[in-house]
């Protein structure tokens, strides 16, 4: 047998010996498993994950019915179908509100669009992510179940989460009415800016 | 009163095919803890505390689980392969002792040539696979069942010549007069050459990793038991692992000197030594089964015939000559 091939199994048996070396070593590395039901990984603070509709702190509903979300929406997930207020019976502080307001949460990318074309605030992108269901009907997401309950509050938006973005005191829960909005938003976030340009848009 | 014999065995048989059970669904567990935990993954936790009920809840699934037979099948065979690898896993234990005390060895038969006994039940285990897989009729099956042969026959001759070597020096074939010898030297010291060709060649014959061929997932499917299902494959599963520990067994017995204490450390009964010696190499498999990827098959057969039996032949002439000359 030639010396070469005598040094490469000698160096293959060394590969060998290597591998198990590592393998062994791995054993008791700190494993990276999220024992995920009962234990949870903390979330980036604005995750984008199931929608809400939010009300102003007199209970009111934000939703104007403008269908702004729905055309933003790239995956045409969002369907609002708008209504006169009653003058003795208002649902929302404008003309308007959504009579009929629903998102097929099978359809939609989380992409948060929608949020950012809203021009009161009223959808809001939570973390919560356990949709999980078993008809698909199940996910098409009606007034119901998107709007916060009255004795629930208002709904948060994204940057009045706990651990949201440092410097925004979450301002906009104390918001009672749009017009309130436009003056003094610092906008904190790309969607903020593009709120307030909006805004400044519209009142010229 | 005297107990008759035939009584005394079949206790024995029982409680042995209990424990040998038992150890094979706790195998089975650890080998997936073991394997988890070098991905870097906790492995099977669900199933009671630290996952020790997940055997009770995989046989329960593969009970429930229907037993097919496919169209082309030869239905008998088809039946009968999986209880004659089965059979042949479990009747190894009746002559493998486990450790001795003052009444005699720890063992169902103690048989004087019981290295031959082994040799040739753990051959007819093959039965099991090559039917198996002829039996299942279709393409998959039966080229593992190839495999299999194929495989099992090229590395019995090795095998069978590492054998040798621990015979010339212990002088005897029967497993308690192998121990017996080992009580100064275990033969892992002077066949070191032996043990490791026994070890490689042990790997092959229970077809695991890296020489798992004859199931080799990424070509063949599941190889010789694709079209088994429910507790037909789990027979299939139990053999494989008996074997698994079989083949633990007499690495122990032959090169490990078997029940004998390290290191004078007697305080401690022989068979927890034989147990530990037994649990090391159940460990050693499922690491290189974490470690090693699939040899090919020409590779598989070329270091088979070209390497191992060469150097298996080698080891046995050199121990001959040493021992002729040394008396």
């Amino acid at each position: 047998m030639q010396s070469s091939t005598i040094k490469k199994n000698l160096y293959n048996v060394g590969a060998i010996l290597k591998g198990l070396s590592i393998t062994f070593g791995y054993m008791f590395r700190k494993r990276p498993t999220i024992q995920y039901p009962s234990v949870k990984k903390q979330h980036a603070p604005r995750f984008h994950g199931l929608h809400e509709l939010r009300r102003y702190g007199d209970g009111q509903e934000r939703c104007i019915g403008c269908e702004l979300c729905s055309s933003a929406c790239p995956a045409n997930a969002i369907t609002v179908i708008g209504a006169e207020n009653a003058p003795g019976d208002r649902v929302s502080p404008g003309e308007r509100h959504a009579a009929r307001y629903e998102i097929d949460e099978l359809r939609c990318i989380f992409c948060g669009m929608c949020e950012e074309a809203c021009p009161t605030d009223a959808i809001v992108l939570t973390p919560r992510f356990e949709m999980a269901d078993y008809r698909r009907g199940s996910f098409i997401y009606d007034k119901d179940r998107l709007l916060v309950p009255i004795d629930a509050g208002v709904g948060a938006a994204p940057d009045e989460r706990p651990g949201g973005i440092p410097g925004d005191l979450g301002r906009v829960a104390d918001i009672k009415s749009t017009t309130d909005v436009a003056e003094g938003y610092s906008a904190t976030w790309r969607g903020e800016i593009l709120k307030t340009q909006r805004r400044g848009l519209a009142s010229q | 009163m005297m107990v008759p014999l035939w009584l005394i065995v079949l206790v024995k048989s029982a409680v042995l095919l209990l424990v040998v059970v038992t150890t094979f669904a706790y195998a089975m567990l650890a080998e997936r803890k073991v394997l988890g935990w070098m991905q870097l993954r906790p492995g099977p936790n669900r199933v009671g505390p630290w996952g020790l009920m997940q055997p009770a809840a995989d046989a329960a699934k593969l009970m429930l689980k229907e037993d097919l037979t496919p169209k082309t099948a030869d239905p008998l065979i088809y039946r009968l392969a999986p209880f004659i690898s089965l059979l042949t896993a479990f009747s190894v234990y009746a002559i493998i002792p486990f450790g001795s005390s003052s009444s005699g060895t720890w063992a169902i038969g103690n048989v004087n040539a019981g290295i031959l006994l082994i040799l040739a039940i753990t051959s007819i285990g093959v039965y099991g696979i090559s039917l198996g897989g002829w039996a299942s009729g279709s393409k998959y099956p039966l080229l593992g069942s190839v495999r299999a042969t194929a495989q099992m026959i090229s590395y019995e001759l090795a095998m069978s010549l590492s054998f040798i070597g621990v015979l010339i020096l212990a002088g005897t074939t029967s497993l308690d007069g192998i121990v017996n010898a080992q009580v100064r030297w275990w033969f892992f010291v002077p066949q070191f050459f032996g043990c490791i060709i026994y070890i490689i060649t042990a790997v092959a014959e229970t077809n695991r990793t890296p020489f798992d061929l004859v199931e080799a997932e990424t070509e063949l499917v599941a190889g010789f038991h694709t079209e088994y299902s429910g507790l037909r494959f789990g027979l299939f599963f139990i053999a494989e692992y008996v074997n698994m520990l079989t083949v633990s067994c007499i690495a122990t017995l032959l090169f490990f000197g078997g029940w004998n204490a390290p290191l004078g450390l007697t305080l401690i009964p022989g068979v927890v030594w034989f147990v530990a010696k037994v649990a090391m190499f159940m460990f050693f498999y499922m690491w290189l089964r974490a470690t090693l990827p699939r040899l090919r098959y020409d590779r598989l057969m070329a270091f088979g015939w070209k390497v191992l039996l060469p150097l298996a032949t080698l080891n046995l002439v050199v121990t001959a000559i040493v021992v002729a000359f040394r008396g």
